[in-house]
């Protein structure tokens, strides 16, 4: 009776255990991102009790937005957050304006020095900003580009447009040749054949490199540390305050420096994913 | 009126010459196969055509007019490509409807042409959805619909069957011919499968080595080849070389020897097909050494030796020859083509019969 059973069970066996597998996954995946940042929210929320309380009980005990907002409205953090989201749209919109273009000629056009200038576009990584601080922040006072939020935009669009080009070159590889020259044949101009075909297919792929340059600006400490003096970004304004800052006030910022990254996330998700077949590469 | 006219087109990529001083006309209303192997330069002379690829030398006339330069959308033509390349992101609607978008035509007119080359190649079902929940055979149906909708004076195509499985290949061969016989339309197809081109093709311009070999109809170039690639690659089985030895201008085959044309010297490459040949008594006929015999049911396939150079012949069913006879050939003189062992070229005779 035992082996009859195991015969009809074993499939039926097998599917939930995979379906066992992939759900165990799934919430592993999710606790690994999801329980730092519930604790940190913990932290930001808790109050001061919270923040010192122990054992802790890993609940939710007199939550309440008031310490979070106290926070808020500490003297320059909303200024910096603000600036935090300038110089991150100023680094979305150039590297993509840039990077796009850049990996547009590197997928489709055969030209000399293409490897080495692949290469030229990786290089601008190999020098430690470190290095690069004090010349920069002289030129940076010459041009009246320092303590601005365009200058903090522009060194984190340097950072981002090499990966900017080299990500959209392979975006734009996925997009088979085929469907521009038909496009050319049927009636389109370059420019036309781009918009109409190219773009829509790659469009999951360039939302992916914006995705990874918001991140990289909104991350990034050292240079907006050394460019700026008063309109610091969130990431510097809370290195220099939040040492001398009670516990709470840190969990705080932390937990503010996660949000915008996850709602951005959020908010471009669906273009993330391969949408008509053509896959992101 | 939409004849093209191929003018001495180059094309070098490098060192590496993919096309020789190509020339070819094709008329008004005609349909042209360039069949050849891969790598013979045909799919870069249709790119050439169509404006995808720039040729280094020569010139394209569609319609008596000068095309070299002009980008694809003011050539006047529309193009099958060998993956479809099939907008993914359209319905099957607006992929058939976009020439006529970008022609900005009205939308009346619109809809009837893509009602018309939709019903033509019955996918009308199929009109609003996505490309990617189409089969092959449904997405190759779309991309020539794409192409007809317009109603082009010239229509290219890039082995479009070659992604398709056998027994729909065939299906969709017979289709092409009938929609593109009722649309008149001046086609150029490219393809590597002979049977394609002879099934399709008015005429065929068969490519090797960046050379148009030979020009004719189906008919022509597979009785009468140009060259020895030509009579080799059209065929199946290909055509037999046997060199043979010319004694007093001709060349001994059993009782009745053949006249070997006048410009030969004392030995001339002698092209059979297979199955221009009749069984004769031994010492009658040619002799042929049959190694193996096999019977296909319509016909008997022979493969032997004749002056010990390798050969297949094709019997009539009804014949008994088994493996490792000697058997002797009639051949028939007006369907033999005699080629020179230099050059590898028929002589013009053959083609004056």
């Amino acid at each position: 009776m035992s082996a009859q059973t195991t015969s009809k069970a074993s499939p039926a066996g097998f599917v939930s255990s995979s379906r066992w597998l992939l759900w165990s996954g799934i919430a592993a995946l999710c606790a690994w991102v999801m329980v730092p940042i519930y604790l940190v929210a913990l932290g930001a929320l808790g109050g001061r009790q919270g923040v010192y309380q122990w054992p802790k009980t890993g609940l939710p005990t007199g939550i309440s937005l008031d310490p979070f907002i106290l926070f808020l409205k500490t003297e320059g953090v909303l200024q910096s957050f603000l600036n935090s989201l300038g110089a991150a749209g100023i680094t979305v919109a150039l590297s993509i304006l840039l990077g796009a273009p850049a990996g547009y000629a590197l997928a489709r056009y055969n030209f000399h020095g293409k490897d080495g200038y692949r290469l030229l576009v990786l290089l601008t990584r190999a020098f430690p900003l470190a290095i690069l601080a004090l010349p920069l922040t002289v030129s940076f006072i010459r041009l009246g580009l320092y303590d601005t939020i365009i200058g903090v935009g522009l060194i984190h669009t340097v950072l981002a447009l090499p990966f900017a080009a080299l990500v959209t070159q392979g975006i734009f590889m996925g997009v088979p040749r085929e469907l521009e020259e038909a496009a050319w044949v049927f009636g389109c101009t370059r420019a036309q054949a781009f918009f109409k075909i190219v773009a829509p297919l790659a469009l999951p792929g360039i939302v992916a490199t914006a995705v990874f340059a918001f991140v990289i600006s909104w991350n990034e400490v050292f240079a907006a540390s050394v460019l700026t003096v008063r309109n610091r970004t969130l990431t510097a304004y809370l290195l220099t305050v939040l040492s001398e800052s009670p516990m709470h006030y840190r969990f705080a910022g932390g937990l503010m420096l996660i949000l915008p990254s996850v709602i951005f996330i959020f908010a471009v998700r669906r273009y993330l994913f391969a949408i008509w077949g053509i896959s992101s590469k | 009126m939409a004849n093209i006219v191929i003018d001495r087109i180059r094309k070098s990529f490098g060192t590496f010459e993919a096309l020789k001083e190509v020339s070819l006309t094709i008329n008004d209303g005609e349909f042209v196969s360039l069949l050849g192997p891969s790598g013979c330069g045909k799919t870069t002379l249709l790119r050439i055509i169509a404006g995808l690829e720039t040729s280094t030398s020569g010139d394209v006339l569609i319609g008596g007019k000068s095309v070299t330069g002009l980008p694809p959308k003011e050539r006047g033509l529309a193009m099958v490509f060998q993956n479809y390349a099939v907008f993914p992101h359209m319905t099957v609607y607006e992929n058939v409807a976009f020439g006529l978008r970008m022609q900005k035509a009205e939308d009346a007119r619109v809809k009837a042409q893509v009602e018309k080359a939709a019903g033509l190649l019955h996918i009308e079902q199929y009109l609003d959805r996505y490309p990617n929940k189409l089969s092959g055979g449904q997405r190759q149906r779309v991309a020539v619909a794409r192409a007809l909708a317009v109603e082009p004076k010239v229509l290219l195509m890039d082995e479009p069957l070659s992604n398709l499985d056998a027994l729909l290949r065939l299906e969709m061969r017979t289709e092409l011919k009938t929609v593109l016989q009722s649309a008149g339309t001046t086609t150029i197809y490219v393809t590597h499968d002979q049977t394609e081109a002879m099934g399709l093709s008015d005429r065929i311009a068969v490519m090797h080595n960046g050379v148009v070999e030979q020009v004719g109809t189906p008919v022509d170039v597979y009785n009468y080849p140009a060259t020895r690639f030509v009579g080799g690659f059209i065929g199946n089985p290909p055509m037999n070389f046997i060199k043979v030895p010319v004694t007093n201008g001709q060349v001994a085959a059993g009782s009745e020897p053949l006249m070997a044309p006048k410009e030969t010297g004392d030995e001339v490459i002698l092209g059979l097909r297979g199955e221009a040949v009749q069984l004769a008594p031994l010492q009658l006929g040619l002799e042929m050494k049959v190694r193996v015999a096999e019977p296909m049911g319509s016909h008997l396939l022979l493969t032997g030796s004749i002056h010990d150079q390798p050969v297949r012949v094709i019997l009539p069913s009804s014949e008994t020859v088994r493996s490792g006879d000697v058997i002797g050939l009639k051949l028939d003189p007006n369907r033999i083509t005699w080629l020179s062992p230099e050059s590898g070229k028929s002589f013009p005779a053959a083609m004056a019969r």
